[in-house]
């Protein structure tokens, strides 16, 4: 992996959003630099939902905050429709970033404790002088919007609501700036599962009324799946493979995405699945990233060119793309049971 | 997970002694809001030798109902009003702190959600291993610190003399959890608690965790609790499940059974709101509506009915035994099962109303099969 | 598993309980109604924190009200009178060696203790607030800059510092509130920029910037609201600490010019004949006592609450 280049990227009009050579680097002690983001492309497209899947450390939250500019990348462009937001004065930057909306991990963190949800919704309104004696109604229309009725929340405080109401009411305040895309950093790894799948479904609701794009970070490949068109696995900073979500579940070309994929929990007893490698797996330091292809210290399948070439970004079929010198075979994967027992 | 390759052992056959049988188990909390039931009258039993799974939603009562078994719910407003625990034929609820800690590290042991917070900060890990191996075992320092070594070894951690001499905060998070893993089986244990021992880890590494602790479980002849919320842990990995909600077992069954014949709505509910990735994209998922129970006051009906699809008047005034009308291995607590006769007749009743009895809106469940 | 580490798990237990305590019913968001909260809040507070609040209301209320009140002139001198022990009638606190009234002096003190303490830990709040929250937000040179100032006035002698001040600037009401501010500065420094830099990473910040916040904004509507919590209960401390610091200026003769009565002033014009007439001493010493240790039982309690709300991280 640590796959770099282009190719995967797509020239059509209706793209919304262009990463390239995004760079993020933090500084660390001893005056070195930690790369969070070590050079990764990608794009959506208007109405699309690309999802971002890899383990903590991989720099998926930090590219989702680089594409808001907060902070700014270190290198790279960003483009929204056109615009190159890393070239924007500061006072450009904050027209544009409205267009951008995020919502984060802990909706109790998202929501000032000391504001109530009318106003903290309604904020986007003020500061841009867009509200005409209608914000009420607007705030009360975004609320319902999101499942929540107005009367009952509108005025209380975040800490006197529960997980998914935060979330909800943080989707709310995104949406009032009526964005044109959306990040999504890990919105229900916080919460219990009933209430994740009503957040899921929302987000799928309101994608489909508004046509909203979006870009949803998790690090659960199965909820990344369920609700993304495509998907892009990262690795230490790099992007491994990029291809619509059945592909990468059912003919995943990197060997990262393969074990991500062993290691998702099945709810059904039927199928016993161990995970190949019998080592632990060990993400290697940022600090200081192994040469070449950046999995290679945990890949069954590294060889001598691994470590001496870093893999490019090719083509496996259409719209499905690995950086790797020894993509899987296309065989498809072969599970001990079809169908899942719940259904 | 010595079991899973076979069914599990119905409750009703004798060839294994139950290590640990918790009997209408209630743990309370004096609030401001009154009395808080987070375990109100659980009753389980737990073979020697076999792993159940207790798994539940934020406020279901499971990791109150695990901290209970082993005595540490420690709150000046706690109180017991109830039922039994007994370990190994032993009543041990009744016994005062200082002889239940007797029963930590050899006996019983637990393995924590947070490794980071579960270990010393500023002691080495080799030097947390020998304390415990010094104290409850009487062992020589030179003797323990072999033994770290071999434990941090059989945890599958590398270079275990290297890392004995580590801190904790050298350690990446599967690591530390395979360190705290290594503390709680320093002492041979019994009866070995997990509560939530994956959920701040990766999904990589979780899977390796678990692994591990099947491995351990299997070699060393342990009876085991897995709390979690992940329906999906525990799927391949244990005998039998429980499933929790607002301090009540709802059903309880053979791993296998309880996947395969569902009978409690929220148990239904709770395998099908998961996506998973066989299921294409977009599905839609299957959600509770509402919000977890409110878990002050008296119980009227079935805490469960205001989020039911099945809801009907009676489980808003009757509370539902938990009962094994089918098998004698597998119990529920529902007035109109999912799957059966009542059940169906109740739900067609509901969607043919557009509510439920308790005033939900079918328009805000997403109904299966229907 | 270790007993140590099995002790050091037990705070959990309660605690993971909290959460459904507070979920309300109804399906679609009943809490708690706010009503009830807030009155079991106060009762919360305990009976200490009402008592301490209690002796601060009747000692702020007379001191704002003492012109109105039948109080005899502080200044008056009584020479049929002179030095006579608490119980006499008419000076129901007794009087000073000069006859002067010491309930009437007490209470005036009172006044200008208050007048130049709540005055200085404005300048505090306001100055020391400010430097912190720009020092916690801003980071860089900024911070650097301003925390360094804050460690250097924090290690000179506090004392040496205010009579080092007065005696250059000449002793005078404003001039004691101008070196007392300086005092207090530091203290809502580290403060607030220990606040700031933990509401500065809470994502309802990014969020604000996201929707077009500008940093103006971000301080005042997001931030502010979060920190008046600490530092008011820190405030309490601040004051009962100037007060003792005012007490001591004023003893040794720099703070508040005579003929005005302090309750330092007081105390030391009563140590020469502290053998002879200990009251003249003790009364403003008792008043003085109760006063700071009913703002340090406040201060602590509202501390203490808002750290168990978990407002202040």
């Amino acid at each position: 992996m640590a796959g770099s280049g282009t190719a995967h990227l797509r020239a059509d009009d209706d793209v919304i959003l262009r990463v390239e050579h995004l760079q993020v680097e933090y500084p660390a002690k001893a005056g070195l630099k930690v790369q969070a983001v070590a050079g990764i492309s990608f794009d959506i497209r208007k109405g699309e939902t690309l999802g971002f899947v890899g383990e903590s450390g991989c720099g998926k939250s930090t590219t989702g905050r680089a594409v808001l500019q907060l902070p700014s990348p270190t290198a790279g462009s960003v483009l929204v429709q056109g615009k190159d937001l890393t070239k924007l004065s500061s006072r450009d930057m904050r027209r544009e970033r409205t267009r951008l909306q995020m919502i984060f991990q802990d909706p109790m963190s998202s929501l000032n404790p000391r504001r109530r949800i009318r106003d903290s919704i309604r904020e986007p309104l003020t500061i841009w002088g867009r509200d005409r004696g209608d914000g009420r109604q607007k705030v009360d229309q975004v609320l319902e919007q999101v499942g929540l009725d107005a009367a009952v929340v509108g005025d209380r405080f975040p800490s006197e609501l529960s997980g998914g109401q935060c979330q909800r009411i943080a989707i709310a305040r995104a949406l009032i700036m009526e964005p044109a895309l959306l990040i999504c950093d890990e919105p229900v790894s916080a919460l219990d599962v009933s209430v994740q799948a009503q957040i899921l479904n929302l987000l799928e609701d309101l994608k489909e009324q508004y046509g909203l794009s979006m870009m949803f970070i998790a690090h659960d490949l199965a909820v990344v799946k369920n609700i993304s068109d495509r998907v892009a696995v990262m690795y230490l900073g790099k992007l491994c493979e990029i291809a619509d979500a059945e592909t990468i579940a059912k003919r995943p070309a990197h060997p990262y995405t393969r074990e991500l994929i062993n290691a998702v929990p099945v709810p059904d007893p039927s199928i016993r699945r161990r995970s190949e490698q019998k080592a632990p797996a060990e993400v290697p330091s940022p600090l200081n990233p192994p040469s070449g292809c950046r999995f290679r210290t945990r890949c069954p399948r590294a060889e001598a060119v691994c470590a001496a070439e870093e893999p490019q970004f090719h083509k496996i079929t259409d719209g499905h793309y690995v950086a790797c010198h020894f993509p899987l075979q296309e065989t498809p994967m072969v599970r001990t049971s079809a169908e899942p027992v719940g259904v | 997970m010595t079991a899973t390759t076979q069914p599990a052992a119905p409750d009703t056959t004798n060839d294994r002694e139950p290590l640990l049988v918790v009997d209408d188990w209630k743990t309370y909390f004096k609030t401001a809001g009154g009395l808080l039931r987070a375990v109100d009258g659980v009753s389980l039993r737990v073979d020697a030798g076999s792993t159940i799974g207790l798994v539940g939603e934020s406020g279901s009562g499971k990791t109150i109902l695990s901290r209970s078994i082993l005595g540490l719910v420690r709150s000046r407003r706690k109180v017991e009003p109830g039922g039994t625990i007994t370990y190994d034929g032993v009543v041990i609820n009744k016994l005062s702190p200082k002889e239940r800690r007797r029963y930590w590290g050899k006996d019983m042991a637990m393995v924590f959600q947070n490794p980071m917070t579960s270990l010393n900060p500023v002691l080495t890990i080799g030097r947390q291993l020998t304390e415990v191996l010094t104290l409850h075992l009487g062992m020589s320092k030179a003797l323990a610190r072999a033994r770290a070594v071999e434990l941090l070894e059989s945890v599958g951690i590398p270079e275990p003399k290297k890392r004995a001499d580590e801190f904790p905060h050298q350690l990446s998070g599967g690591m530390r959890q395979r360190v705290t893993i290594a503390i709680a089986l320093s002492c041979n244990p019994r009866l070995l608690l997990a509560d939530e021992p994956t959920t701040a880890l990766d999904v990589t590494v979780q899977a390796q965790i678990l692994d591990l602790l099947d491995e351990q479980q299997s070699a060393r002849d342990m009876t085991m609790i897995l709390v979690t919320h992940d329906l999906g842990v525990v799927a391949g990995r244990t005998d039998t499940v429980a499933v929790m909600y607002a301090g009540k077992i709802v059903e309880i069954a053979p791993t296998k059974t309880l996947f395969t014949e569902t009978r409690h709505p929220y148990a239904e509910a709770l395998m099908r709101s998961i996506p998973t990735m066989d299921a294409p994209n977009h599905t839609r998922l299957f959600t509770i509506p509402g919000r977890p129970a409110q878990l002050t006051g008296e119980p009227k009906g079935c805490r469960f009915a205001p989020r039911c699809s099945y809801a009907q008047e009676k489980c808003l005034t009757e509370q539902p035994p938990l009962v094994a009308p089918e098998r004698p291995d597998h119990s529920f607590a529902c007035w109109f099962p999912v799957g059966t006769k009542p059940g169906q007749e109740a739900l067609e009743r509901n969607l043919s109303a557009g509510q439920t009895a308790a005033g939900t809106s079918m328009s805000l469940m997403t109904v299966l099969g229907a | 598993m270790a007993q140590s580490r099995l002790a050091g798990e037990k705070p959990q237990g309660p605690a993971s309980v909290a959460d459904p305590s507070s979920a309300g019913a109804g399906p679609n968001g009943g809490a708690v109604p706010a009503k009830r909260k807030s009155r079991s809040k106060l009762k919360n507070l305990g009976v200490l924190f009402w008592l301490a609040a209690g002796w601060l209301a009747v000692v702020g209320l007379s001191a704002i009200l003492a012109p109105f009140l039948p109080l005899v002139d502080p200044a008056a001198q009584n020479y049929d009178a002179v030095a006579v022990p608490p119980g006499t009638p008419g000076h129901l606190l007794g009087t000073d060696s000069l006859g002067r009234d010491l309930l009437s002096r007490a209470i005036f003190g009172a006044r200008i203790s208050m007048i130049v303490t709540l005055s200085a830990v404005a300048i505090g709040i306001l100055v020391g607030g400010l430097l912190g929250m720009l020092a916690g937000y801003y980071r860089g040179w900024l911070e650097k800059v301003i925390m360094a100032a804050t460690d250097a006035l924090m290690a000179f002698p506090a004392l040496v510092l205010l009579l080092a001040l007065m005696a250059t600037l000449g002793s005078s009401v404003r001039n004691l509130v101008i070196g007392l501010g300086i005092l207090g500065i530091p203290a809502f420094v580290r403060l607030t920029r220990a606040s700031t830099l933990v509401y500065a990473q809470r994502e309802f910040v990014t969020a604000a910037k996201s929707i077009g916040a500008l940093n103006r904004r971000v301080l005042v509507r997001e931030i502010v609201p979060n920190l008046i919590p600490a530092v008011g209960a820190y405030a309490f401390i601040v004051i009962a600490l100037l007060i003792v610091a005012e007490g001591s200026l004023s003893f040794l003769g720099v703070g508040v010019p005579p003929p005005a009565s302090s309750w330092g002033l007081m105390i030391s014009e009563g140590r020469d004949s502290l053998r002879t007439t200990p009251w003249i001493t003790f009364i403003p010493g008792i008043f003085m006592f109760l006063t700071v240790l009913s703002f340090n039982l406040a201060g602590d309690r509202l501390r203490e609450e808002n750290d168990n709300k978990g407002g202040n991280a």
